[in-house]
């Protein structure tokens, strides 16, 4: 047969890897099309929502639904009462603790789930949780966790025995009722020895305060019991379909079989909708009580005061280094409030995820972690915000005392950094606390980044400013914010991560169609990654089908093969690593098939893009299109009809992306208004799958990292009230203050992974954060500015700068 | 967030406006835009059994520019007023300052009426009304009355304006001289931090006339006769600015919020009105 067109467009064809190729997915969310779960309508659905706690820490005399339930349109009022006999009325959470679905006997945290009203629609269930009657004696509200700590108020009646002692808890022992967990890594007494003998330590102490996520869509389900074949369908925002299938399945004791979990498109996670929530577990008994469909969806406010927060670390850092810079040694210690019940999402071994990659992109010889775990009256939560398990928090620190070691050292912050690099052939290279770093060239990446943005130039600019304000001609600071951030992400080693016990490995299973084009369907979700578009260029370049002719196919656990979900960028890592093993599968079969076809040994043809070629014949060859017709439709001898492929991948390490940004940013001290003049990020996520979508993940993380750092804060009042309950007061950047961001690249690719990806979800918001934070800290800098804790809103800036005496 | 129960009206006339509103007293209140209301109705801080849309009222939504003065009706959104390019003419700073509410959706709902009736004092509107001298126009079961817009704010939500009264306009003197609006606030959408506005004219060299009102730094707009008394006869040099600035702090009294505390606000309404001023007097 001949040949029409060339190599080059054959691989253009493919759309495989490496291409721009447009989101499929936008065709449909840019015209209103999406499917999300609140576009759920089911015949009778019902509609629930809960009586939430005005009060922060209370117990509860009594309910009193009465009046509720003669409201027109209400049916039915759950209390933690109802849900006793069932066993329900607490909930295992993601990390060991338990939560309450709803108050028993008291509340924790403002805005907790009281009773549940279960209405004909939305309008009936609103005007019945006016009417539920609730009487509350309010307690003493703990919001610090220092506080807690030393506190007479016993948080957790669960957390102490008859004699008011502190029983152990999911992770070791409690130390007071109100502690959750100390986690430990590294090495204490070597790493205090280091430091107390160093030439040189700096010491900081700074607040990562509380945020929040805030997807798009909020969080919701529909569940609906099917009485005559029992079987319960769950459509709902759920980053971890099969997780929820089976922790449903476990405490409702409902088969697994019998429960199908299906997420549909989902409006932003980060990892705001990886845990289980009561509205969950109440809409499923509503369903089994009335035999009817029950829908819950949280309003805005429920979404920011209630669920899965992120941050909220107190992080106390030391850190030693030679005269010339170089580093000795780190210690650092965590105070942790996860609110009033311990539900982040960690993997079982990990209470304070993955905090111990805190020695950050630097070779630190000796180190120390320690975490202690807090219950305070907050809301539960704690891993979520494209965190990666407390990796933001981790390189916030070390990216913080890098530029306060650099002042104590009076030395420059980049060359600090840079003479303190793991250089790159000493990877692997296994970290003081634990971690083996895959692969990494930073000193590339550094230097491509100063030299893009003009470092040198940029100090001289800012050392004129400098003279400039001290003169008086110009109110205005620049501040250079540098970055170097070193991300952990694609959980996990089944051998060191589990959630719950499901071990955290992934999936993919391929179908071809005899027509040669395909179906796959994969253990996670996307939630706006653009899944569908990128799993099928990699499985284009993998088994020589056009991406276009692949249907990527998520979150229906009927359909999808297991896998723990999305979150932790590690779709890529682990997904995409699945999908790749499984297109090889598909693909050593098509070569035993193009070898029968072409009349030659199977060691006789070789891939090529799109086809097998014969060795030395190129023009001899059978397309995938003709191997996938005959792998169906012609008898082979010694080969099962079909071409279908499962692999489920356990990944042999983590993989660690890394990037290089820097911020400039003028601010203006008389007000603390700030002014992103210049953006530039540098990301190396290993292989690049498609750099337009690489992109677009940059973009969106920066953006939060630029929300986070200058103003995005869930604060509490000493009543434990929220402040920023709603967009008015919590600040979700509009394109406005968002500046134009200049994305860069340099790949160095995973050594362990089957195609070389590290995933880049998270990496932006990780390393966006601290460069945004330390734009405005070094603006201060040559004013005698060491630390100041974010947010970075006007008001704490203009207060940095009135301390500092730069207001007359 | 959803709101408890109500009628919806939509009268053709404003007769039948004052007809729901007596009938149903405290229980009854007109509509505008909208955006303020409906909020306040979905988080249930407001409780309105009988909601009276004004969009169907004839003669509450022209824009009249003459040669000394300008009538706006209620009804003329933000957005009219930013589109209007003989009022942009007349009185830019209403341009200016409509520019800085909200956003673009936001703006083509709210109207001026809703703004300056509305009493709360994050509202742009009710300050620049008070700078301006405006006049506003109501009218009741008595009958029509007009009342100044620096008489009209009695504390937050309170306002002159009876429960059985509509607003169906504003009249404001064509203003004079040199103007402008500035806004401190967090992001896009968001109330000031701090905002002043000024109109200065400035005959020669000297100052003659001057307006300074504040928003969102007290429980209504802050007009600062002391202020402006400070500037006019200067030549509005850096003196003249301290002291406006200075009578300004005493007659404002801002309250802490999220958007920072007493001392943060006093010091951005001071930079604030330097600002405003130094803009207005560059253009005077
Ligand atoms: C996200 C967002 C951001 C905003 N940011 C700003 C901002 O920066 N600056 C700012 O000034 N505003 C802001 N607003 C408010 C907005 O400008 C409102 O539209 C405005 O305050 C009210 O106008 P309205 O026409 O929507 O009035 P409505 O909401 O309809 O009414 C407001 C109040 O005024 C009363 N009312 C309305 N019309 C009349 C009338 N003719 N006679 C008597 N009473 C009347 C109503 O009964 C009600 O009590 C914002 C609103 C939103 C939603």
């Amino acid at each position: 047969m001949k040949d029409e067109i060339s190599r080059e467009e054959r691989v253009d064809n493919l759309k495989g890897m490496g291409c721009s190729r447009k989101r499929v997915e936008d065709a449909r969310f840019t015209q209103g099309k999406g499917n999300y779960v609140d576009d759920v309508k089911l015949d009778g659905m019902l509609f629930g929502d809960f009586v939430r706690s005005p009060y922060a820490h209370a117990n509860i005399k009594s309910i009193n639904t009465e009046a509720a339930l003669k409201v027109p349109g209400v049916l039915a009022v759950l209390t933690a009462a109802d849900l006793e006999p069932l066993g329900l009325h607490w909930m295992p959470t993601l990390a060991g603790d338990k939560q309450m679905v709803l108050a028993d006997g008291k509340v924790l945290f403002q805005g907790q789930e009281v009773a549940y009203v279960v209405a004909e629609d939305r309008y009936a269930a609103a005007d019945g949780i006016e009417a539920v009657e609730v009487e509350y004696e309010e307690l003493q509200v703990l919001v610090n966790p220092f506080e807690a700590l030393k506190s007479d108020v016993i948080l957790r009646p669960d957390t102490v025995d008859e004699n008011g002692k502190a029983v152990d808890g999911a992770h070791g022992p409690r130390n007071h009722p109100n502690h959750i967990f100390t986690w430990e890594a590294g090495d204490k007494d070597p790493t205090e020895e280091v430091i107390a003998n160093a030439d040189v330590v700096a010491e900081e102490e700074m607040y990562y305060h509380r945020t929040h996520p805030c997807p798009l869509e909020t969080c919701g389900c529909v569940a609906s019991m099917d009485k005559v074949n029992g079987k319960l369908t769950l459509w709902g925002t759920f980053q971890a379909p099969h997780a929820i299938r089976t922790i449903v399945s476990l405490i409702s004791g409902i088969e697994e079989h019998n429960i199908r979990v299906i997420s549909p498109d989902i409006g932003g996670g980060f990892g705001n909708k990886v845990g289980a929530y009561p509205g969950y577990v109440c809409s499923v008994v509503a369903s089994i009580v009335t035999g009817k469909p029950v829908k819950w969806i949280e309003d805005r406010m429920d979404n920011l005061m209630t669920t899965a927060f992120a941050r909220d670390y107190w992080m106390k850092g030391k850190i030693s280094a030679t005269p010339e810079g170089k580093i000795t040694g780190l210690h650092c210690h965590v105070t942790a409030d996860h609110g009033g019940f311990d539900a982040c999402a960690d993997p079982t071994k990990f209470p304070a995820g993955f905090m111990n990659i805190c020695t950050g992109s630097y070779d630190i010889p000796t180190a120390y972690l320690a975490v202690d775990g807090v219950y305070t009256n907050k809301a539960p939560g704690g891993v979520s915000y494209r965190c990666s398990f407390r990796v933001t928090e981790a390189v916030y620190f070390i990216e913080r005392m890098i530029e306060v070691l650099a002042i104590k050292l009076d030395m420059d912050a980049a060359e600090l950094r840079r003479i303190n690099f793991i250089k790159k052939e000493q990877f692997p290279y296994k970290a003081a606390l634990g971690w083996e770093y895959d692969s990494g060239d930073y000193h590339t990446a550094w230097d491509k980044a100063l030299k893009a943005v003009d470092y040198d130039g940029l100090r001289a600019e800012q050392a004129q400013r400098v003279e400039d304000f001290k003169a008086g001609k110009t109110r205005k600071l620049m501040g250079v914010g540098l970055s170097f951030f070193t991300e952990i992400v694609g959980a996990g080693p089944v051998k060191n991560c589990d959630i719950l016990g499901l071990g955290m490995f992934d999936s993919c299973e391929i179908r071809i169609h005899p027509t040669g084009s395909a179906i796959a369907r994969l253990g996670t979700i996307s939630q706006g990654q653009g899944h569908a578009t990128t799993f099928a260029q990699i499985l284009a370049t993998e088994i020589g089908l056009s991406a276009d002719s692949i249907t990527i196919e998520e979150g229906d656990t009927d359909t999808a093969p297991y896998g723990l979900g999305t979150y932790g960028s590690r779709s890529t890592p682990v997904a995409g690593a699945a999908t790749a093993m499984a297109g090889r599968k598909i693909r050593a079969k098509a070569q035993m098939i193009a070898a029968y076809l072409l009349e030659v040994h199977d060691n006789d043809v070789e891939f090529d893009v799109d086809r097998f070629v014969v060795k030395g014949a190129p023009e001899r060859f059978k397309t995938m299109k003709e191997i996938a017709f005959a792998a169906y439709n012609q008898a082979i001898p010694g080969i099962e009809p079909g071409l279908e492929a499962v692999s489920y991948y356990d990944p042999p390490n983590m993989t660690y992306p890394f990037g290089a940004y820097v911020c400039v940013m003028d601010i203006d001290v008389d007000t603390g208004v700030t002014e992103i003049r210049r953006f530039y990020a540098l990301d190396d996520c290993g292989t690049r799958i498609n750099p337009m979508v690489i992109e677009g993940q940059v973009h969106g993380g920066l953006t939060e990292a630029l929300a986070v750092a200058l103003g995005q804060e869930i604060a509490y009042d000493d009543m434990g009230n929220v402040k920023t309950g709603t967009l008015m007061d919590f600040f979700l950047p509009t394109a406005w203050e968002v500046p134009n961001y200049e994305t860069d690249y340099t790949v160095t690719p995973s050594p362990h992974h089957p195609i070389g990806a590290k995933g880049v979800g998270e990496s932006p918001h990780v390393g966006g954060v601290p460069c945004f934070s330390n734009a405005v800290q070094d603006a201060f800098r040559a004013f005698g500015n060491t630390h100041t804790n974010m947010p970075h809103d006007h008001w704490r800036i203009w207060k940095t700068a009135n301390e500092l005496g730069l207001h007359d | 967030m959803i709101p408890a129960a109500f009628d919806y009206y939509r009268p053709k006339d404003m007769e039948a406006v004052l007809s729901i509103l007596a009938e149903h007293g405290d229980d009854a209140r007109v509509m505008a835009g909208g955006h303020s209301l409906i909020p306040m109705m979905k988080l249930r801080m407001a409780d309105v059994p009988h909601l009276i849309d004004l969009q169907d009222v004839p003669d509450l939504s022209d824009i009249v520019v003459s040669a000394d003065s300008i009538k706006i009706g209620a009804m003329v959104t933000q957005a009219d007023l930013i589109d209007h390019a003989g009022l942009t003419k007349a009185a830019p700073i209403l341009r200016e300052a409509a520019l800085q509410i909200a956003d673009p959706q936001v703006r083509y709902m709210g109207t001026i009426g809703g703004n300056v009736a509305n009493g709360d004092p994050g509202n742009d509107m009710p300050g620049l009304m008070q700078c301006l001298d405006a006049t506003f126009h109501l009218v009741g079961p008595d009958g029509a009355r007009d009342v100044a817009a620096r008489d009209f704010y009695e504390a937050a939500y309170m306002t002159d304006r009876e429960d059985d009264e509509v607003l169906t306009g504003v009249t404001i003197p064509t203003p004079q001289g040199g103007y402008a609006y500035e806004k401190q606030k967090r992001k896009i959408g968001d109330y000031a931090t701090a905002a002043a506005a000024v109109q200065i004219v400035k005959d020669g060299d000297t100052c003659t006339f001057a307006s300074v009102a504040m928003t969102n730094l007290s429980d209504t707009p802050i007009y600062s006769a002391d202020a402006v008394d400070a500037l006019v006869g200067t030549k509005v040099d850096d003196a003249a600015i301290k002291a406006a600035i200075a009578a300004m702090l005493d007659d404002i009294d801002p309250s802490e919020d999220n958007r920072g505390p007493v001392a943060f606000k006093n010091h951005v309404a001071g930079v604030i009105l330097r600002r405003t001023i130094e803009r207005a007097w560059s253009r005077a």
